[in-house]
Protein backbone atom coordinates (compact mmCIF):
# COMPACT_ATOMS: atom_id res chain seq x y z
CA UNK A 1 0.00 0.00 0.00
CA UNK A 2 3.47 2.41 1.02
CA UNK A 3 4.57 2.32 -2.21
CA UNK A 4 1.63 2.52 -4.07
CA UNK A 5 1.25 5.65 -6.37
CA UNK A 6 -1.54 7.86 -5.41
CA UNK A 7 -4.73 8.30 -7.22
CA UNK A 8 -4.70 11.74 -9.43
CA UNK A 9 -8.41 13.00 -8.53
CA UNK A 10 -9.39 16.55 -9.93
CA UNK A 11 -13.20 17.79 -9.22
CA UNK A 12 -14.60 21.18 -11.56
CA UNK A 13 -17.60 22.76 -11.25
CA UNK A 14 -19.86 23.96 -14.73
CA UNK A 15 -23.25 25.53 -14.10
CA UNK A 16 -23.15 24.50 -10.83
CA UNK A 17 -24.41 25.83 -6.92
CA UNK A 18 -21.40 24.32 -5.48
CA UNK A 19 -23.20 21.75 -3.42
CA UNK A 20 -21.67 18.99 -4.91
CA UNK A 21 -18.26 20.48 -4.19
CA UNK A 22 -19.38 20.90 -0.69
CA UNK A 23 -20.93 16.98 -0.48
CA UNK A 24 -17.13 16.12 -0.81
CA UNK A 25 -15.75 18.25 2.01
CA UNK A 26 -18.97 16.69 4.01
CA UNK A 27 -16.43 13.47 4.42
CA UNK A 28 -15.45 14.79 7.45
CA UNK A 29 -13.16 12.76 9.36
CA UNK A 30 -13.29 9.73 6.00
CA UNK A 31 -11.19 12.81 4.19
CA UNK A 32 -8.24 10.72 5.90
CA UNK A 33 -8.70 8.14 3.92
CA UNK A 34 -9.51 9.55 0.94
CA UNK A 35 -5.59 11.68 0.93
CA UNK A 36 -4.56 8.90 2.04
CA UNK A 37 -4.92 7.10 -1.05
CA UNK A 38 -5.61 10.13 -3.38
CA UNK A 39 -3.82 13.76 -4.53
CA UNK A 40 -6.04 16.31 -5.12
CA UNK A 41 -4.17 18.23 -8.77
CA UNK A 42 -7.36 19.91 -9.35
CA UNK A 43 -10.10 21.64 -7.71
CA UNK A 44 -11.40 25.31 -8.03
CA UNK A 45 -13.25 25.44 -4.80
CA UNK A 46 -10.34 24.36 -2.37
CA UNK A 47 -7.28 24.62 -4.79
CA UNK A 48 -5.33 27.15 -6.29
CA UNK A 49 -4.18 25.74 -9.67
CA UNK A 50 -5.34 27.07 -12.83
CA UNK A 51 -6.50 26.06 -16.38
CA UNK A 52 -2.80 26.47 -17.79
CA UNK A 53 -1.72 23.99 -15.12
CA UNK A 54 -4.37 21.56 -16.12
CA UNK A 55 -3.87 22.47 -19.68
CA UNK A 56 0.38 21.30 -18.74
CA UNK A 57 -0.67 17.98 -17.45
CA UNK A 58 -0.15 14.71 -19.99
CA UNK A 59 -3.30 13.27 -20.96
CA UNK A 60 -4.50 10.95 -19.18
CA UNK A 61 -2.62 12.49 -16.61
CA UNK A 62 -5.43 12.50 -14.08
CA UNK A 63 -6.88 9.21 -12.43
CA UNK A 64 -10.24 10.07 -11.77
CA UNK A 65 -12.49 13.76 -12.68
CA UNK A 66 -15.70 14.28 -10.88
CA UNK A 67 -17.47 16.77 -12.71
CA UNK A 68 -20.42 18.51 -11.26
CA UNK A 69 -22.37 21.56 -12.66
CA UNK A 70 -24.22 21.32 -16.37
CA UNK A 71 -23.11 22.86 -19.47
CA UNK A 72 -23.95 26.05 -20.01
CA UNK A 73 -21.24 28.02 -21.55
CA UNK A 74 -18.87 27.64 -23.97
CA UNK A 75 -16.61 27.75 -20.82
CA UNK A 76 -17.94 24.68 -19.27
CA UNK A 77 -17.68 23.03 -22.58
CA UNK A 78 -13.84 23.76 -22.96
CA UNK A 79 -12.97 22.51 -19.66
CA UNK A 80 -15.47 19.42 -19.81
CA UNK A 81 -13.03 18.38 -23.40
CA UNK A 82 -10.27 19.12 -21.67
CA UNK A 83 -10.90 17.41 -18.58
CA UNK A 84 -11.80 14.43 -20.54
CA UNK A 85 -8.49 14.32 -22.61
CA UNK A 86 -6.47 14.10 -19.21
CA UNK A 87 -8.45 11.79 -17.50
CA UNK A 88 -8.84 8.32 -17.26
CA UNK A 89 -12.43 8.16 -15.64
CA UNK A 90 -14.67 11.15 -16.42
CA UNK A 91 -17.36 10.99 -13.20
CA UNK A 92 -20.76 12.76 -14.19
CA UNK A 93 -20.99 14.00 -10.40
CA UNK A 94 -24.38 15.24 -9.34
CA UNK A 95 -28.08 15.76 -10.57
CA UNK A 96 -26.95 18.54 -12.92
CA UNK A 97 -23.84 16.81 -14.78
CA UNK A 98 -26.31 13.92 -14.99
CA UNK A 99 -29.38 14.87 -16.32
CA UNK A 100 -28.80 18.84 -16.29
CA UNK A 101 -30.29 19.59 -12.96
CA UNK A 102 -31.59 22.82 -11.56
CA UNK A 103 -30.17 25.35 -14.16
CA UNK A 104 -31.52 23.33 -16.51
CA UNK A 105 -35.06 24.63 -16.27
CA UNK A 106 -33.64 27.32 -18.01
CA UNK A 107 -34.36 25.60 -21.13
CA UNK A 108 -37.91 26.71 -20.45
CA UNK A 109 -36.56 30.42 -21.79
CA UNK A 110 -34.37 30.95 -25.12
CA UNK A 111 -31.07 32.97 -24.63
CA UNK A 112 -33.03 35.94 -25.22
CA UNK A 113 -35.43 35.66 -22.73
CA UNK A 114 -32.84 34.69 -19.91
CA UNK A 115 -30.95 38.34 -20.95
CA UNK A 116 -33.82 40.86 -21.76
CA UNK A 117 -34.98 39.77 -17.94
CA UNK A 118 -31.28 39.60 -16.30
CA UNK A 119 -29.95 42.49 -18.17
CA UNK A 120 -32.72 44.64 -19.17
CA UNK A 121 -35.96 44.12 -16.97
CA UNK A 122 -35.07 42.79 -13.30
CA UNK A 123 -36.18 45.33 -10.63
CA UNK A 124 -32.31 45.47 -8.89
CA UNK A 125 -30.94 46.26 -12.74
CA UNK A 126 -29.81 49.62 -14.08
CA UNK A 127 -28.60 49.64 -17.61
CA UNK A 128 -29.90 53.01 -19.42
CA UNK A 129 -28.18 51.99 -22.42
CA UNK A 130 -29.21 48.39 -22.74
CA UNK A 131 -25.85 46.55 -22.72
CA UNK A 132 -26.09 42.83 -23.31
CA UNK A 133 -22.90 40.64 -22.94
CA UNK A 134 -21.38 40.01 -25.79
CA UNK A 135 -18.55 36.72 -26.45
CA UNK A 136 -16.16 39.66 -27.70
CA UNK A 137 -15.63 43.16 -26.86
CA UNK A 138 -13.16 45.96 -28.04
CA UNK A 139 -11.25 47.76 -25.23
CA UNK A 140 -8.57 50.66 -25.81
CA UNK A 141 -6.35 47.92 -23.84
CA UNK A 142 -7.38 45.41 -26.53
CA UNK A 143 -9.82 43.00 -27.07
CA UNK A 144 -12.15 41.23 -23.76
CA UNK A 145 -13.70 37.64 -24.16
CA UNK A 146 -15.83 36.45 -22.46
CA UNK A 147 -17.77 32.74 -22.61
CA UNK A 148 -20.01 32.41 -25.10
CA UNK A 149 -23.71 31.91 -23.01
CA UNK A 150 -25.33 28.74 -24.37
CA UNK A 151 -29.17 28.64 -25.83
CA UNK A 152 -29.48 25.19 -24.28
CA UNK A 153 -28.55 23.81 -20.93
CA UNK A 154 -26.62 21.05 -21.78
CA UNK A 155 -25.56 17.62 -20.08
CA UNK A 156 -21.89 16.72 -19.37
CA UNK A 157 -22.60 13.73 -21.80
CA UNK A 158 -23.85 15.62 -24.41
CA UNK A 159 -20.50 17.75 -24.77
CA UNK A 160 -18.14 14.65 -23.69
CA UNK A 161 -17.68 10.50 -23.30
CA UNK A 162 -18.89 10.17 -19.88
CA UNK A 163 -17.71 7.03 -17.98
CA UNK A 164 -19.86 6.92 -14.82
CA UNK A 165 -22.64 8.75 -13.49
CA UNK A 166 -23.13 9.90 -9.80
CA UNK A 167 -26.74 11.29 -9.25
CA UNK A 168 -27.60 13.47 -6.49
CA UNK A 169 -28.80 17.11 -5.70
CA UNK A 170 -25.85 16.80 -4.19
CA UNK A 171 -24.71 13.02 -4.21
CA UNK A 172 -24.62 11.72 -1.08
CA UNK A 173 -21.43 11.45 0.63
CA UNK A 174 -21.36 7.81 1.78
CA UNK A 175 -22.38 6.82 -1.49
CA UNK A 176 -19.35 8.89 -3.11
CA UNK A 177 -17.25 7.25 -0.25
CA UNK A 178 -18.28 3.81 -1.75
CA UNK A 179 -17.74 4.66 -5.06
CA UNK A 180 -14.60 6.45 -4.49
CA UNK A 181 -12.84 3.48 -1.90
CA UNK A 182 -13.65 1.35 -5.07
CA UNK A 183 -12.08 2.79 -7.38
CA UNK A 184 -8.99 3.34 -5.11
CA UNK A 185 -8.96 -0.01 -3.84
CA UNK A 186 -8.98 -1.18 -7.46
CA UNK A 187 -12.52 -3.21 -7.11
CA UNK A 188 -13.88 -4.12 -10.18
CA UNK A 189 -15.82 -1.15 -11.73
CA UNK A 190 -19.24 -1.83 -13.48
CA UNK A 191 -19.57 -1.46 -17.32
CA UNK A 192 -18.75 2.13 -18.39
CA UNK A 193 -22.24 4.23 -18.36
CA UNK A 194 -23.37 2.76 -15.39
CA UNK A 195 -24.92 5.31 -13.02
CA UNK A 196 -23.20 4.51 -9.43
CA UNK A 197 -23.68 5.08 -6.07
CA UNK A 198 -27.45 4.36 -6.36
CA UNK A 199 -29.74 1.47 -6.53
CA UNK A 200 -32.07 0.35 -9.49
CA UNK A 201 -35.21 0.27 -7.48
CA UNK A 202 -37.87 3.15 -6.85
CA UNK A 203 -37.60 5.16 -3.46
CA UNK A 204 -41.02 4.04 -2.41
CA UNK A 205 -38.80 0.56 -1.88
CA UNK A 206 -36.68 2.12 0.84
CA UNK A 207 -39.41 4.65 1.69
CA UNK A 208 -41.11 3.77 5.15
CA UNK A 209 -43.96 5.51 5.58
CA UNK A 210 -47.30 3.69 5.38
CA UNK A 211 -48.79 2.11 2.03
CA UNK A 212 -52.19 1.25 0.78
CA UNK A 213 -53.17 0.20 -2.51
CA UNK A 214 -55.54 2.78 -2.43
CA UNK A 215 -54.16 5.71 -4.33
CA UNK A 216 -56.76 7.47 -5.23
CA UNK A 217 -57.36 11.47 -4.58
CA UNK A 218 -59.51 14.57 -4.94
CA UNK A 219 -57.68 17.02 -4.50
CA UNK A 220 -53.96 17.31 -4.99
CA UNK A 221 -51.38 19.73 -2.25
CA UNK A 222 -48.76 21.78 -2.05
CA UNK A 223 -46.54 20.79 0.75
CA UNK A 224 -47.25 23.87 2.72
CA UNK A 225 -51.07 23.44 2.14
CA UNK A 226 -51.45 20.20 4.49
CA UNK A 227 -50.72 18.84 8.11
CA UNK A 228 -48.62 15.99 7.23
CA UNK A 229 -49.28 13.26 9.53
CA UNK A 230 -45.53 12.01 9.15
CA UNK A 231 -46.68 8.32 8.42
CA UNK A 232 -48.91 8.07 5.75
CA UNK A 233 -47.74 7.87 1.91
CA UNK A 234 -46.94 11.37 0.21
CA UNK A 235 -49.40 10.61 -2.54
CA UNK A 236 -51.88 8.89 -0.89
CA UNK A 237 -52.24 12.40 1.05
CA UNK A 238 -52.30 14.10 -1.81
CA UNK A 239 -48.86 15.29 -1.96
CA UNK A 240 -46.81 15.20 -5.24
CA UNK A 241 -44.08 12.74 -4.40
CA UNK A 242 -41.17 11.75 -7.37
CA UNK A 243 -40.32 8.54 -5.49
CA UNK A 244 -41.94 6.24 -7.78
CA UNK A 245 -40.05 7.40 -10.09
CA UNK A 246 -36.90 8.01 -8.86
CA UNK A 247 -33.52 6.09 -7.84
CA UNK A 248 -33.45 4.95 -4.44
CA UNK A 249 -30.00 5.12 -2.88
CA UNK A 250 -30.24 8.67 -1.10
CA UNK A 251 -31.83 6.92 1.73
CA UNK A 252 -34.91 8.72 1.72
CA UNK A 253 -33.10 11.58 3.01
CA UNK A 254 -36.22 14.06 2.24
CA UNK A 255 -38.77 12.02 2.59
CA UNK A 256 -37.23 11.52 6.34
CA UNK A 257 -37.35 15.21 7.11
CA UNK A 258 -40.96 15.53 6.18
CA UNK A 259 -40.68 16.63 2.35
CA UNK A 260 -41.93 14.68 -0.34
CA UNK A 261 -39.22 13.54 -2.69
CA UNK A 262 -37.70 15.95 -5.68
CA UNK A 263 -36.71 13.63 -7.86
CA UNK A 264 -32.79 14.70 -7.96
CA UNK A 265 -31.86 11.13 -8.37
CA UNK A 266 -33.26 10.85 -11.50
CA UNK A 267 -35.41 7.80 -13.29
CA UNK A 268 -34.44 3.91 -12.62
CA UNK A 269 -33.06 2.36 -15.23
CA UNK A 270 -35.17 1.73 -18.30
CA UNK A 271 -37.10 4.88 -18.23
CA UNK A 272 -36.41 6.92 -20.85
CA UNK A 273 -38.42 10.47 -19.67
CA UNK A 274 -38.62 10.51 -16.19
CA UNK A 275 -41.41 13.46 -15.84
CA UNK A 276 -43.47 11.37 -18.43
CA UNK A 277 -43.54 8.21 -16.07
CA UNK A 278 -44.47 10.50 -13.13
CA UNK A 279 -47.48 11.90 -15.13
CA UNK A 280 -48.67 9.08 -16.25
CA UNK A 281 -48.78 7.27 -12.63
CA UNK A 282 -49.90 10.57 -11.20
CA UNK A 283 -53.38 11.38 -12.99
CA UNK A 284 -54.14 7.93 -12.60
CA UNK A 285 -54.50 8.67 -9.28
CA UNK A 286 -57.02 11.13 -9.95
CA UNK A 287 -60.62 10.12 -7.96
CA UNK A 288 -62.89 11.52 -10.46
CA UNK A 289 -64.32 11.02 -14.07
CA UNK A 290 -65.69 13.92 -15.23
CA UNK A 291 -63.65 15.49 -17.86
CA UNK A 292 -64.62 18.82 -15.87
CA UNK A 293 -63.34 17.71 -12.59
CA UNK A 294 -60.86 16.34 -13.44
CA UNK A 295 -59.43 19.41 -15.24
CA UNK A 296 -60.47 21.00 -11.59
CA UNK A 297 -58.45 18.55 -9.78
CA UNK A 298 -54.65 19.11 -12.52
CA UNK A 299 -55.53 23.03 -11.62
CA UNK A 300 -53.81 21.95 -8.27
CA UNK A 301 -50.65 21.01 -9.84
CA UNK A 302 -49.70 24.51 -10.41
CA UNK A 303 -46.25 24.07 -12.81
CA UNK A 304 -46.51 20.10 -14.44
CA UNK A 305 -43.37 20.63 -16.56
CA UNK A 306 -41.22 22.28 -13.26
CA UNK A 307 -42.04 19.72 -10.99
CA UNK A 308 -42.32 16.58 -13.34
CA UNK A 309 -38.89 17.75 -14.82
CA UNK A 310 -37.39 19.16 -11.47
CA UNK A 311 -34.39 17.71 -12.47
CA UNK A 312 -34.19 16.22 -15.37
CA UNK A 313 -35.39 18.57 -18.66
CA UNK A 314 -32.47 18.78 -20.60
CA UNK A 315 -32.82 14.42 -20.92
CA UNK A 316 -36.56 15.11 -21.45
CA UNK A 317 -37.82 13.86 -24.91
CA UNK A 318 -39.00 17.63 -24.66
CA UNK A 319 -35.71 19.44 -23.51
CA UNK A 320 -36.42 22.57 -23.99
CA UNK A 321 -39.65 25.02 -24.91
CA UNK A 322 -40.66 25.10 -28.89
CA UNK A 323 -41.09 28.58 -30.18
CA UNK A 324 -43.59 27.97 -33.12
CA UNK A 325 -43.87 30.50 -35.46
CA UNK A 326 -46.87 32.06 -36.55
CA UNK A 327 -48.55 30.15 -39.83
CA UNK B 1 -44.90 23.61 -51.17
CA UNK B 2 -48.08 23.10 -49.67
CA UNK B 3 -48.02 22.18 -46.53
CA UNK B 4 -49.80 18.99 -45.36
CA UNK B 5 -50.32 18.13 -41.54
CA UNK B 6 -49.69 14.52 -40.47
CA UNK B 7 -51.65 13.42 -37.69
CA UNK B 8 -50.54 10.46 -35.35
CA UNK B 9 -53.74 8.54 -34.11
CA UNK B 10 -53.52 5.76 -30.79
CA UNK B 11 -56.58 4.25 -31.57
CA UNK B 12 -58.35 1.50 -28.94
CA UNK B 13 -58.72 -1.85 -30.39
CA UNK B 14 -61.73 -2.63 -29.34
CA UNK B 15 -63.74 0.52 -30.03
CA UNK B 16 -61.95 3.32 -32.03
CA UNK B 17 -60.03 1.13 -34.29
CA UNK B 18 -63.19 -0.87 -35.34
CA UNK B 19 -64.82 2.35 -36.11
CA UNK B 20 -62.11 3.62 -38.58
CA UNK B 21 -62.24 0.16 -40.19
CA UNK B 22 -65.82 0.53 -40.49
CA UNK B 23 -65.25 4.29 -42.41
CA UNK B 24 -62.57 2.23 -44.84
CA UNK B 25 -64.86 -0.61 -45.62
CA UNK B 26 -68.16 1.55 -45.82
CA UNK B 27 -65.66 3.72 -48.36
CA UNK B 28 -65.93 6.85 -46.86
CA UNK B 29 -63.73 9.44 -47.79
CA UNK B 30 -61.52 11.36 -45.36
CA UNK B 31 -58.25 13.03 -44.92
CA UNK B 32 -55.27 11.03 -45.98
CA UNK B 33 -52.97 12.92 -43.04
CA UNK B 34 -53.89 10.46 -40.36
CA UNK B 35 -51.66 7.69 -39.64
CA UNK B 36 -53.34 5.42 -37.00
CA UNK B 37 -51.25 3.04 -34.29
CA UNK B 38 -53.37 0.38 -33.21
CA UNK B 39 -53.37 -0.14 -29.13
CA UNK B 40 -55.47 -2.18 -26.66
CA UNK B 41 -56.32 0.12 -24.77
CA UNK B 42 -56.46 4.15 -24.74
CA UNK B 43 -55.55 3.51 -21.23
CA UNK B 44 -52.18 2.18 -22.46
CA UNK B 45 -51.45 5.00 -24.26
CA UNK B 46 -48.50 6.22 -21.92
CA UNK B 47 -47.55 10.07 -21.89
CA UNK B 48 -44.10 9.29 -23.49
CA UNK B 49 -45.89 8.18 -26.44
CA UNK B 50 -47.46 11.12 -27.22
CA UNK B 51 -44.37 13.44 -26.46
CA UNK B 52 -42.18 10.75 -28.36
CA UNK B 53 -44.77 11.54 -31.52
CA UNK B 54 -44.26 15.35 -31.17
CA UNK B 55 -40.70 14.32 -30.94
CA UNK B 56 -40.32 12.07 -33.98
CA UNK B 57 -42.24 15.45 -36.03
CA UNK B 58 -45.88 14.86 -35.40
CA UNK B 59 -47.82 17.87 -36.45
CA UNK B 60 -50.90 16.14 -33.68
CA UNK B 61 -51.71 13.70 -32.04
CA UNK B 62 -54.75 12.28 -31.43
CA UNK B 63 -56.10 9.43 -28.71
CA UNK B 64 -59.28 7.61 -29.76
CA UNK B 65 -60.93 5.33 -26.88
CA UNK B 66 -64.16 3.81 -26.24
CA UNK B 67 -66.88 5.55 -24.73
CA UNK B 68 -66.67 6.20 -21.25
CA UNK B 69 -68.74 3.85 -19.28
CA UNK B 70 -67.74 1.17 -22.66
CA UNK B 71 -64.20 0.18 -21.86
CA UNK B 72 -63.06 -3.49 -22.76
CA UNK B 73 -61.20 -3.48 -19.49
CA UNK B 74 -63.54 -0.93 -17.74
CA UNK B 75 -61.44 1.98 -16.49
CA UNK B 76 -58.79 2.29 -19.32
CA UNK B 77 -60.69 5.04 -21.28
CA UNK B 78 -61.43 6.82 -17.59
CA UNK B 79 -57.35 7.04 -17.20
CA UNK B 80 -56.65 7.85 -20.49
CA UNK B 81 -58.72 10.81 -20.05
CA UNK B 82 -56.97 11.51 -16.39
CA UNK B 83 -54.07 11.95 -18.25
CA UNK B 84 -54.68 13.98 -21.23
CA UNK B 85 -55.90 16.52 -19.12
CA UNK B 86 -52.71 16.39 -17.32
CA UNK B 87 -50.76 16.31 -20.52
CA UNK B 88 -52.38 19.02 -22.55
CA UNK B 89 -51.23 21.90 -19.35
CA UNK B 90 -47.57 20.30 -19.56
CA UNK B 91 -47.62 20.63 -23.42
CA UNK B 92 -48.82 24.28 -23.53
CA UNK B 93 -45.60 24.64 -21.09
CA UNK B 94 -43.30 23.79 -23.85
CA UNK B 95 -44.58 25.93 -26.24
CA UNK B 96 -47.37 23.19 -28.27
CA UNK B 97 -50.57 24.29 -29.24
CA UNK B 98 -53.46 22.51 -27.05
CA UNK B 99 -55.08 21.78 -30.28
CA UNK B 100 -52.26 19.38 -31.54
CA UNK B 101 -53.70 17.28 -28.51
CA UNK B 102 -57.14 15.85 -28.92
CA UNK B 103 -59.02 12.61 -27.18
CA UNK B 104 -62.16 11.90 -28.69
CA UNK B 105 -64.69 8.97 -27.91
CA UNK B 106 -65.21 7.16 -31.35
CA UNK B 107 -67.50 3.53 -31.17
CA UNK B 108 -67.36 0.72 -33.21
CA UNK B 109 -70.13 1.35 -34.97
CA UNK B 110 -69.41 5.56 -35.66
CA UNK B 111 -67.12 5.29 -38.65
CA UNK B 112 -68.80 8.90 -40.01
CA UNK B 113 -67.72 10.12 -36.70
CA UNK B 114 -64.46 9.07 -36.84
CA UNK B 115 -64.24 10.10 -40.44
CA UNK B 116 -65.61 13.72 -39.48
CA UNK B 117 -62.90 13.98 -36.73
CA UNK B 118 -59.95 13.38 -39.15
CA UNK B 119 -61.03 16.07 -41.62
CA UNK B 120 -62.01 18.67 -39.07
CA UNK B 121 -58.98 17.86 -37.28
CA UNK B 122 -56.67 18.17 -40.17
CA UNK B 123 -57.93 21.70 -41.06
CA UNK B 124 -57.52 22.91 -36.97
CA UNK B 125 -53.82 21.40 -37.40
CA UNK B 126 -53.36 22.87 -41.26
CA UNK B 127 -54.11 26.28 -39.82
CA UNK B 128 -51.73 26.24 -36.86
CA UNK B 129 -48.83 25.59 -39.47
CA UNK B 130 -46.19 22.96 -38.94
CA UNK B 131 -44.97 22.18 -35.63
CA UNK B 132 -41.99 22.81 -34.36
CA UNK B 133 -40.57 20.66 -31.51
CA UNK B 134 -38.59 18.20 -33.80
CA UNK B 135 -36.51 21.22 -35.54
CA UNK B 136 -36.31 22.67 -32.14
CA UNK B 137 -34.58 19.65 -30.57
CA UNK B 138 -32.71 19.19 -33.22
CA UNK B 139 -30.97 22.62 -32.94
CA UNK B 140 -28.14 22.38 -30.47
CA UNK B 141 -26.89 26.21 -29.73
Amino acid sequence: MENKPKLKVAIYWGAACGGCCVSVLDVHEKLFDVVAVADLVFWPIALDIKYHDVEEMTDGHIDVTLFNGAVRNSENERMAKLLRRKSKILVAYGSCAHMGGIPGLANFSTREEIFKRVYLESESTLNPDGKLPRPECDMPEGKLEIPVFYNDVLTLHNVVDVDYYIPGCPPQTERFVEVFMAIATGAELPPKGSVVGARDKSQCDECERKKTDNKLVKKFYRPWEIYDDGETCFLEQGVICMGPSTRSGCGVRCIKGNAPCRGCYGPPPGVSDPGAKMMSSIATMIDEKESEEIGKVIEDIMDPAGTFYRFSLPVALLRKKSIQKEN
Amino acid sequence: MEYKPTILAFLCNWCSYTGADLAGTSRMKYAPNVRVIRVMCSGRVEPTFVLKAFREGADAVLICGCHPGDCHYHEGNYKCLRRYHLLKKYIQQLGIHPDRLRLEWVSASEGNIFARLIDEMTETVAKLGPCEVRKTMETIN
